[in-house]
């Protein structure tokens, strides 16, 4: 009995650090609806700041100083990058802030590196809580007891901080309609910023109280954000007590449920959120959303298809790419063929995200369902590659089917989360079901045919894809379908007043997506010549992502250009620095602030200035930019 | 004047330019791959390590005259990624043969590549057993005692224990799960009488140390196998330490005595860990000496297990390739099977039935030494000795 207690109070110690992070997490969202993907970075500069001032102030004072003095610097860091880069993009599209702070979270990563070095740091134990207590016979760390503590006494300064002050109400008021209180002449940028420095705060708060149980490392802050986002999304978007259940839950199942399985933590939160999100779609404490005042960014520039010209121009531009073995080496070849099939990859996910308002964070799931799909057909079936080809993006298709009916009952970010669940799922299925996948060592020896053996070949086979790819789902968004899929992005309620059936188009979008990104992971997997569950991964979405948002995602095809600068540049920098990450981010933070619209957006609002300033302008350079399909 | 400068400098620029550009046709160069962004702990020393062997070769006169040069690539730590890293080298640098990679999934990654473009690659550190065997090919060569051999090491000294009752914490992937099942598999022939009574497998990387300790003790076990390591190591090794999950319990560890692994603990270290590692602090033997003094000499540092890997990777490179003569890879594979070498460890050879390195590694027990881990009693076991025999390897490996 003693010992179910104790492993009570370690589950709870263990929630205690998940809700100071998710809470700031939380309450970040909650008024900014920024996706913060630099919530971990933060905590793992909490973590770093806090063992260099512990190392140097030693005493109780000194311990306990430094672990505020860091949560204090890194909140004003946070202030500054809220001033400095986030402050300039609030209009932008949804979730383009999530392309700003997870630039910012790749540089962190190797700034830490630079600055702390690269062993794992060891910091102090905390004075007076060194030791553990006995309970019966188990020992509980008397840390663990200051954690359980300390919890709830955040948890009831936020709630006195949001019930019984002017700044608690202004807080809640704009999570739940942001833009009411900007109506009525609240100052928005403080009240953001304040919030930002808030919820940072607590992150680094949380990633310094880490010290006295943890290693201090240059991967801590992926360790922690997505856990913490799932544990935010469980218990209801800005909701702080929600965040708390959730931690406590999470925890909790853990704790137990690593005495009957073993093998459940890797990915027992992902498990709890989705079903919670089945059961409850807004999370345990969350709210539904009002149906979103749509900005009319959209619908100012109307898409049109191509004009005759423009279509000229993109044929060429196709051609000249399908010379490219005529002077180019195996290694641009073999580059060319990857950065083809990430634009597969990436105007899949455009389509589901531009197109049909769904912004998924699980995609890969569907990209490495196709490679899988192949594997399995060449290996155990032993199919010619031609019907591997045409087979295997069918296990995308299907599973696209099964999770995307789940998927589009929701909406937003309950929908991102809720497909970044069912992609853990796959991926920890791929992990830990050795004896068909393999695990981790993955399906090997998944190599081409003779005819499409040479780099050569296999780039017009990836490139003619990608193009015909690109052309199909194009003519979808101009046809009475991708209307109709407009019409529910656009507007749930009037599109299904005029007789549209929203959750029956959205899910037909899903299963297309699902399926082009499953044609993309085919290729990759005869590009590669193997399959890893990293080809379902979490970074693996981010990567698609990242493409969309740096494209453009209110152009009709910006995800092929956000695929081929970020994949060319991706592999550039990592073959020539290894310091990719920091350079990487840093040209991600420039194009953030420079074209908050994205690159392909960005040219065609330049475009649209010119043609308005001068009406007869050449059209084949109205829009240099979707010649590229 | 000025503009006479510039005239000169870009003279003597185009000169060095033209020089550099003939001596490259003499050069021979290697391609290196490694998780340098992802694993920096271990990547920096290894990368160390090859520098001064590379140094050495060339102050030596190179290979066969020629100067040896490494390029290399970080793959960040993915397999996808480590393929185009390696395509790169073979295709447009033109190296003679592939070295490197730390993860086993990217070891095997490059190693199919290796089998499919017919490159021959020396693989430094991945563990796994699959590289040598299960997956193993003609192309591919390894440098580090495996997985198999690490866990017959410390059979051999776990075995004596009187422990009967035995849990086991291993991280939740293929590395963790074929070190526990070959020790389970060694331990259980010498000693029927074992009860495995507890497995905790917590995910790499993100291990919440406080439960799993708890769970572990709930079973009571006498003795305790643990393959967690790097930052899941320090928090286990904390919460175990809070909660007295050691106390009165033997620990056997895999690679907990490498420096990159034991030096963070400082203080914490747990006593009497019987562990694999690298004690260069208590190696006293003419090879080790001469590293030890030249990498101090070089890098003012002491050097980690990572050194001693890339150290001895290229120089098993530059010894392959010197006695092929040549940098066609079927007669780089002929050179290498049979090969012995000197190495900071003792003479190894790189054995022709599975393309294993006999390079072994020191088994020893933790102590606490001036606040500080360090591994005492250590002695240095030959990899050769904790093979199994020739009929078993070619059972386990699939025909060329």
């Amino acid at each position: 009995m003693a010992f179910y207690v104790v492993q009570l109070l370690t589950g709870l110690a263990s929630a205690a650090s998940l809700f100071l992070v998710a809470s700031g997490l939380s309450i970040i969202f909650g008024v900014t609806r920024i996706v913060n993907f630099a919530h971990g970075a933060f905590y793992m500069i909490g973590a770093y700041i806090a063992f260099t001032l512990s190392e140097r102030f030693s005493g109780a004072f000194g311990f306990w100083g430094s672990i505020v003095a860091a949560a204090l610097a890194v909140a004003l860091i946070g202030v500054i990058v809220e001033m400095v880069l986030l402050r300039r993009i609030y209009h932008a599209p949804e979730l383009f802030q999530l392309l700003a702070t997870f630039g910012l979270t790749l540089m962190v990563e190797d700034l830490v590196v630079l600055i702390w070095g690269p062993d794992d740091l060891v910091g102090r134990r905390a004075p007076g809580f060194k030791g553990a207590i006995d309970f019966f016979g188990q020992n509980i760390p008397s840390y663990d007891l200051f954690l359980i503590v300390l919890g709830p006494v955040v948890l009831g300064i936020l709630w006195l901080l949001f019930q019984r002050t002017r700044w608690g109400v202004l807080v809640r008021a704009a999570t739940q309609d942001r833009d009411m209180v900007a109506a009525l002449g609240v100052n928005q940028k403080w009240l953001f910023t304040s919030v930002f420095a808030v919820g940072v705060f607590l992150a680094a708060l949380g990633g310094a109280l880490q010290i006295p149980r943890d290693a201090v490392h240059h991967a801590m802050d992926l360790r922690i954000i997505v856990e913490v986002f799932v544990v935010v999304v469980i218990g209801g978007l800005g909701s702080i007590v929600g965040a708390f259940v959730a931690a406590v839950l999470v925890s909790e199942l853990n704790a137990f449920g690593i005495l009957i399985f073993p093998k459940i933590s890797i990915i027992l939160v992902f498990l709890v959120m989705a079903v919670v999100l089945i059961v409850r779609p807004w999370g345990l404490f969350g709210k539904p959303e009002a149906p979103a005042r749509r900005t009319p960014g959209l619908t100012v520039n109307p898409w049109r298809p191509l004009t005759s010209n423009e279509r000229l121009a993109a044929l060429a531009t196709l051609v000249i790419a399908a010379t490219l073995p005529l002077f180019a080496g195996n290694y641009a070849l073999t580059v060319g063929s990857e950065i083809a099939i990430f634009v597969i990859f990436a105007v899949s996910l455009h389509f589901l995200m531009s197109v049909g308002g769904l912004a998924s964070f699980g995609h890969a799931a569907y990209f490495g369902l196709g490679a899988y799909g192949v594997a399995f057909l060449a290996k155990m079936a032993g199919l010619p590659m031609i019907v591997c080809l045409l087979l295997g993006p069918l296990l995308g298709c299907m599973g696209a089917a099964v999770f995307g009916f789940f998927a589009v009952q929701l909406s937003g970010v309950y929908f991102a989360m809720l497909t970044l669940a069912f992609a853990q799922i796959v991926w920890s299925i791929a992990f830990q079901w050795v004896s068909v996948t393999g695990g981790d060592n993955g399906i090997l020896g998944v190599w081409p045919e003779k005819w499409a053996a040479s780099p050569s070949h296999f780039y017009w086979l990836a490139l003619g894809v990608a193009a015909l790819v690109t052309i199909a789902l194009r003519a979808m968004v101009f046809s009475p379908f991708g209307y109709a899929l407009r019409a529910t992005r656009d507007s749930l309620l009037r599109s299904e007043a005029i007789g549209i059936n929203a959750k029956r188009i959205q899910w037909t979008a899903f299963v297309i997506a699902g399926t082009t990104a499953g044609i993309g992971g085919a290729l990759f997997a005869y590009l590669k010549g193997s399959v890893f569950p990293d080809n379902l991964g979490i970074s693996l979405s981010v990567d698609a992502l990242v493409m969309v948002l740096l494209g453009g995602v209110e152009t009709v095809s910006g995800a092929v250009i956000g695929a081929i600068v970020y994949k060319a540049l991706n592999i550039w920098l990592v073959s020539q620095t290894d310091l990719s990450k920091l350079v990487l981010g840093g040209f991600i933070v420039l194009i953030v602030v420079v074209f908050p619209k994205g690159i392909v957006g960005m040219l065609e609002m330049l475009a649209q200035r010119r043609r308005k300033t001068s009406p007869p302008g050449s059209p084949l350079l109205a829009k240099p930019i979707e010649s590229a399909e | 004047m000025r503009a006479r400068t510039i005239f000169v400098g870009a003279a003597f620029a185009l000169l060095a330019g033209g020089m550099a550009h003939s001596a490259m046709a003499q050069d021979i160069k290697i391609g290196e791959i490694n998780s340098y962004s992802l694993l920096p702990a271990f990547t920096e020393p290894y990368r160390k390590g090859w520098q001064l062997a590379v140094e050495e070769i060339n102050a030596a006169g190179g290979i066969n005259g020629k100067k040896l040069v490494v390029v290399s690539k970080d793959d960040g730590g993915k397999p996808a990624d480590a393929q185009t890293a390696a395509n790169e080298l073979v295709s447009s640098e033109g190296v003679a043969m592939l070295t490197g990679t730390f993860l086993s999934n990217i070891g095997l990654a490059v190693s199919d590549f290796a089998n499919q473009k017919k490159v021959f690659f020396l693989a430094a550190e991945p563990l796994t057993d699959a590289v040598t065997w299960s997956k193993g090919n003609k192309y591919t060569f390894r440098l580090r005692p495996s997985n198999y051999m690490q866990a017959a090491m410390l059979v051999e000294a776990a075995s004596k224990l009187p422990a009967k009752r035995w849990a086991t914490i291993a991280p939740n992937y293929e590395y963790g799960q074929s070190a526990v099942a070959v020790f389970k598999k060694l331990m259980s022939e010498k000693r029927p009488d074992i009860q495995w009574v507890d497995e905790q497998w917590p995910p790499q990387g993100k291990i919440d140390a406080g439960p799993v300790v708890q769970a572990v003790a709930a079973a009571n076990p006498e003795a305790i196998l643990n393959v967690t390591f790097g930052a899941d190591l320090v928090k286990l090794v904390r919460e175990g330490n809070t909660r007295g999950l050691f106390k009165g319990r033997e620990v056997v560890s895999f690679l907990t005595g490498e420096p990159e692994y034991l030096d963070p603990l400082k203080d914490e270290t747990p006593e009497g860990w019987i562990v694999t590692g690298y004690p260069w602090y208590s190696i006293k033997t003419p090879e080790h000496d001469a590293f030890l003094k030249a990498y101090q000499a070089k890098y003012n540092d002491y050097p980690r297990l990572g050194s001693i890997v890339g150290y001895q990777t290229i120089k098993s490179a530059a010894a392959i390739l010197a006695k092929a003569g040549s940098t066609d890879p079927e007669k780089l594979i002929a050179a290498a099977e049979g090969l012995s070498m000197p190495s900071p460890f003792g003479e190894i050879t790189f054995r022709k039935i599975d393309h294993q390195s006999t390079l072994g590694a020191y088994v020893g027990k933790t102590a606490l030494k001036d606040g500080k881990g360090v591994m005492v009693d250590s002695s240095y076991k030959k990899g050769a000795d904790y093979l199994p025999s020739d009929a078993e390897v070619e059972k386990l490996r699939p025909k060329d």
